[in-house]
């Protein structure tokens, strides 16, 4: 990989933080919303489901100006979280994640909430009957049963936090070494004249982190279906 | 003992139902619809009734007035689902301990569970998952047993095949079994008491000789799964003929195979069908079982039938006859008459220890 110099490496690296902290991060929240949707009947749970979707059919630039909005360091949320915890956000590689794990939120939710919804809720009965609490039954009865359709949501997750453009460029820019991930470092290379092998480069480390994130995931899917006897 | 009293209404249907079953096996027994498993959903707490109270032992589970409604995991209420619900990514042995794992060793080899712990859900007979589902359930220490449909969904070899264990388990244990079925010779062989539900209500119970066997409730019960059930005792074997003789107090009775070792007791469920009656002891014919009887009951039903109500020695027997032949025999309360059983009308379903 001759045509790819230190910049278009550090945006690989810093797109495979930012992806990985972000689905990391937005995994817990998304199961539990997942399991809030799936499960249980409450007040505003449509409204709930309307807002988990939003990122997913808004113009992802619109997402991002919301960001800067509501993160920037101006922002009502951004400066309590400078004050408060020191995170800063805005043009930071902390906000490309922020960005990243919102676009992926959606998708991550969806792929969870149909694998909750194919567990058989008598289970969870039985569990209950046995004496278990109700973090226990879903500790060790819904999460464990759950746990392929969880893989799906992190893998969408991860692939949609990898090529996340528009939101992540409307609120960190892209400052290289800094909020430059590979999208935004090809939008930038095709800016530039000769620049043609880089842009090869990044396109085939795109496609093999693809490619690889698929694979992996299938291989730990058939895994655990032969460990559930189906 | 378990104290029940629940009010619950679903759509159109209206459970309100009060009983109290005494150790032993208590069979909840009626068509589908009529409430039975809303009852058990009830005691367990997985459904809350709108009124009422349940206590085991003495201790509330539910109780409207006061307030009390114990949660699921904290009753104490063993369950055996009619589809098992074993989960399905751990072993038979993770299964088992689920929930616990009181008196495990005598557990597993009373369920004959042994060569199973290492297998998965996924690879078992329907009749081994239960049984597993049986023993995770018993692991707990339940203070009461509920049973719904356990056999529904086994054919009938896995039927005979896991009948033993629960008698045994009634034997063994005393924890108190709520068992419900829609298949009389379940019942027959099982239970101490039945609880007759009709459309959400308790139209009878009583030991299960006496709600059988009651000629005025066969319309409930069903023209087929009426029959009275008796406690008999091996006196006998004829080996030549392959016949076992059984000694009860209304006389002594023929029936095939080999059923058990001498003075073992043995029920036994005689089908109201397969009954005939005569004025006269008959002689010439083919059936093996002769019993001079007097009827107690003669209930007319809806059809062409009539159910008679029969004493032998301290035991109550039923029969059912057409109208027709109950008038040209000019049947009477407290006529001396003679009950012919045929040996193979009783099925090895309906012999149970």
């Amino acid at each position: 990989m001759g045509a790819l110099g230190p910049q278009e490496w550090a945006a690989i690296f810093l797109s495979l933080r930012v992806a990985l902290v972000a689905v990391i991060c937005a995994l817990p929240f998304a199961i539990g919303v997942a399991y809030l949707l799936a499960r249980k009947q409450f007040f505003g749970r449509q409204l709930l489901n309307v807002a988990v979707h939003l990122p997913l059919v808004m113009p992802p630039v619109v997402t991002g100006y919301l960001l800067l909005v509501l993160f920037g360091s101006q922002g009502p949320v951004g400066r309590v979280l400078e004050q408060v915890l020191g995170l800063s956000l805005a043009f930071r590689w902390t906000g490309a994640a922020l960005a990243a794990a919102i676009m992926a939120f959606p998708l991550m939710v969806r792929a969870i909430r149909l694998g909750l919804e194919a567990i058989d809720p008598g289970l969870e009965d039985a569990a209950a009957t046995l004496g278990a609490s109700r973090w226990r039954v879903f500790g060790t009865v819904t999460l464990p049963l759950a746990l392929p359709s969880i893989l799906a949501g992190v893998v969408l997750g991860f692939a949609k936090a990898l090529g996340e453009f528009g939101a992540t460029i409307t609120f960190v820019a892209a400052i290289p070494g800094q909020t430059q991930t590979i999208p935004s470092a090809i939008y930038g290379l095709l800016q530039v004249p000769n620049s043609g092998p880089a842009v090869v480069g990044l396109v085939t480390v795109s496609i093999v982190l693809a490619m690889g994130a698929l694979l992996l995931s299938e291989w730990l899917a058939q895994r655990m279906a032969r460990k559930v006897g189906r | 003992m378990l104290e029940i009293a629940v009010q619950k209404r679903m759509g159109d249907f209206d459970l309100d139902a009060t009983f109290e079953a005494p150790d032993g096996v208590t069979a909840i027994f009626g068509k589908s619809g009529s409430g039975k498993t809303t009852l058990v959903n009830a005691i367990v707490g997985l459904a809350r009734p709108d009124a009422g109270r349940i206590a085991v032992h003495g201790q509330v589970l539910f109780d409207h007035a006061t307030r009390i409604n114990i949660p699921v995991a904290k009753r104490r209420v063993g369950y055996v689902f009619q589809d098992a619900r074993l989960f399905p990514h751990m072993s038979v042995q993770r299964n088992l301990s689920y929930g616990g794992d009181y008196d495990a060793k005598r557990i597993i080899d009373m369920l004959g569970l042994g060569d199973l712990l290492d297998r998965r859900p996924a690879g078992l007979s329907g009749g081994e998952r239960q049984r597993v589902a049986l023993g995770r359930a018993l692991m707990c220490d339940p203070q009461i047993l509920l049973m719904d449909e356990p056999l529904a969904a086994l054919d009938a070899p896995r039927k005979a095949e896991i009948l033993p264990y629960i008698a045994r388990l009634r034997d063994e244990t005393r924890v108190p079994i709520i068992y419900v079925s829609h298949d009389v010779s379940e019942v027959a062989r099982l239970a101490t008491t039945v609880v007759l539900l009709e459309a959400g209500r308790v139209a009878v119970t009583g030991p299960v000789g006496q709600v059988l066997s009651r000629p005025d409730l066969v319309p409930l019960l069903g023209t087929r799964a009426a029959g009275a059930v008796i406690e008999t005792r091996v006196a006998g074997r004829l080996l030549d003929d392959d016949l076992t003789e059984l000694q009860f107090s209304g006389g002594r009775l023929l029936m095939p195979g080999h059923l058990g070792a001498l003075g073992q007791a043995l029920r036994l469920r005689i089908p109201a069908q397969d009954v005939i009656l005569s004025r006269e002891a008959p002689k010439g014919i083919s059936a093996l079982n002769v019993l001079p009887v007097t009827i107690t009951d003669i209930v007319s039903g809806r059809g062409p039938g009539m159910a008679v109500g029969l004493r032998a020695g301290d035991d109550q027997l039923l029969a059912r006859v057409t109208k027709r032949s109950a008038g040209r025999m000019e049947l009477a309360v407290g006529m001396q008459i003679f009950a012919i059983i045929k040996a193979t009308a009783v099925g090895p379903k309906d012999i149970g220890s």
